[in-house]
């Protein structure tokens, strides 16, 4: 006879000020024998959809930017489909993204396409959203949040996630749009602290 | 295709380390003041990026050979760290991308932000990936990394460690951790281990010398188990294999 097993999630360690080692070598120098970045590009030229890229910078509670975060997205694609083909293949969308914030200026760029809307299990629609999962020295457990878009105004006050958010939090998960960039900077701390997720 | 699960359970944040442990001094401006909003996984949560076995070079889960050149070797006690990646269910998890990283034996990271005086080895990079087998199991063949100085207090040293990326099948179950070495006297005075609120997870981040699976005039091993999250499904009646 077996038993019932329930073990424990393997506790979460920060991922400390040298994660580029491991997880973007090319940024730091390392590169062999990894010659490009998992997650470095998410898009071929014919994947559908509109274009577009997501800029900004992390902030910790001094104001002062992280330059040595990581940080990895997850996104719908234009038809709000997940992807289910293996990532790293070149021309098809993967969907996930990951990009260290620049080691010397903080900022972080996502070149990839504006997702579709993604259904809940009961039918209802969640607006146009990329998740996001930040880690960096200082953070013990990774941290969850998800990035909406300011010009789809009805569709996030239809969607569930973005409504159990506080109604004056919620400007924290909403990128303003700049031509063709969509500007999502993140607030650890403060006045402006950006909601996160247990999710 | 394989269905996708419903919903993960919902993260213990009760054996996960706090946002805000002081101790560990970057935490201070890091750590968000409001707690995290909890909703339902959606297929947001529950899907992920797929990785496939074509991907990784013969190489890329040897760190002694994988930067060194062609007759060259990383510098330090060789070992083997293996293990098997399971979920909260029991269920082993195949498929899994784990990502590794690490200092050379001296304590020294290969990367421009470390200024520790202990030298660089020409023969080590410091990085390594795999992907679990059918049975959820990987091994990486690597050195054993040093301590080193890092400047959270006056006179702190971490204790010698290896950092863990690992993929499940679920964005929600992103993990990223590290591996401590069995008997390291540097573990109780850690304050990013003692971020952990209970020694028993402490215990769960320590890999054991595996004399079983040590080869002879070669290389000593440790054995590191990984949980990730599982599925609220009815767990799976078995017993541990392997134990
Ligand atoms: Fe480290």
């Amino acid at each position: 006879m077996g038993t019932k097993l329930r073990l424990r999630e393997s506790p979460s360690q920060t991922a400390g000020p040298y994660v580029h080692i491991g997880c973007v070598p090319n940024t730091c120098g390392v590169g062999r024998p990894f010659m490009t970045d998992l997650g470095a590009v998410m898009l071929g030229d014919k994947t559908p959809g509109e274009r577009i890229a997501v800029e900004g910078q992390i902030f910790d509670g001094a104001g002062d930017v992280l330059k040595d975060a990581l940080i990895e997205v997850w996104q719908a694609d234009h038809a709000g489909q997940y992807a289910t083909a293996t990532a790293g293949q070149p021309g098809v969308f993967s969907g996930w993204g990951r990009q260290a914030t620049d080691l010397d200026t903080g900022r972080f760029r996502f070149e990839t396409i504006k997702p579709g809307c993604v259904q809940c299990a009961d039918g209802r629609l969640q607006a146009p959203h990329i998740s996001f999962w930040i880690v960096a020295r200082g953070i013990n457990l990774g941290l969850n949040t998800r990035m909406y878009f300011s010009d789809e105004a009805q569709a996030n006050a239809k969607c569930p996630v973005f409504l159990q958010v506080e109604e004056q939090f919620r400007p924290t998960l909403t990128a303003e749009r700049n031509g063709d960039v969509y500007i999502f900077d993140i607030y650890l701390q403060g006045a402006k602290e950006t909601v996160f997720f247990d999710i | 295709m394989k269905a996708r699960p419903e919903q993960f359970q919902s993260r213990d944040r009760t054996w996960q380390p706090k946002a805000l442990t002081p101790a560990y001094k970057s935490t201070r401006l890091r750590a968000p003041g409001r707690p995290p909003v909890l909703f339902a996984n959606t297929l947001s949560e529950t899907t992920g990026p797929v990785f496939g076995h074509d991907m990784i070079g013969p190489q890329d889960n040897d760190l002694i050979c994988n930067y060194a050149s062609s007759d060259g070797a990383a510098i330090g006690p060789r070992i083997a760290v293996h293990g098997r990646v399971r979920d909260e269910n029991g269920r082993v998890v195949p498929g899994v991308l784990i990502e590794i990283w690490q200092a050379n034996s001296a304590g020294r990271y290969r990367h421009k932000n470390d200024t520790y005086l202990a030298p660089l080895d020409a023969n080590f990079g410091g990085a390594g990936r795999t992907i679990t087998d059918k049975k959820g199991c990987y091994t990486f063949q690597t050195v054993q990394p040093g301590p080193y100085p890092w400047p959270n207090s006056e006179n702190a040293w971490r204790p010698a460690h290896i950092h863990f990326s690992v993929f499940g099948s679920g964005f929600a179950q992103r993990l990223i951790t590290q591996m401590y070495f069995e008997g390291d006297p540097l573990i109780p005075l850690c304050p990013i281990v003692q971020s952990l609120n209970d020694p028993a997870a402490v215990n769960q981040l320590t890999a054991r010398l595996d004399m079983d699976t040590a080869i002879s005039m070669d290389r000593l091993a440790y054995r590191f188990d990984i949980v990730l999250r599982g599925t609220t499904s009815t767990p799976f009646e078995n017993r541990l294999e392997g134990n």
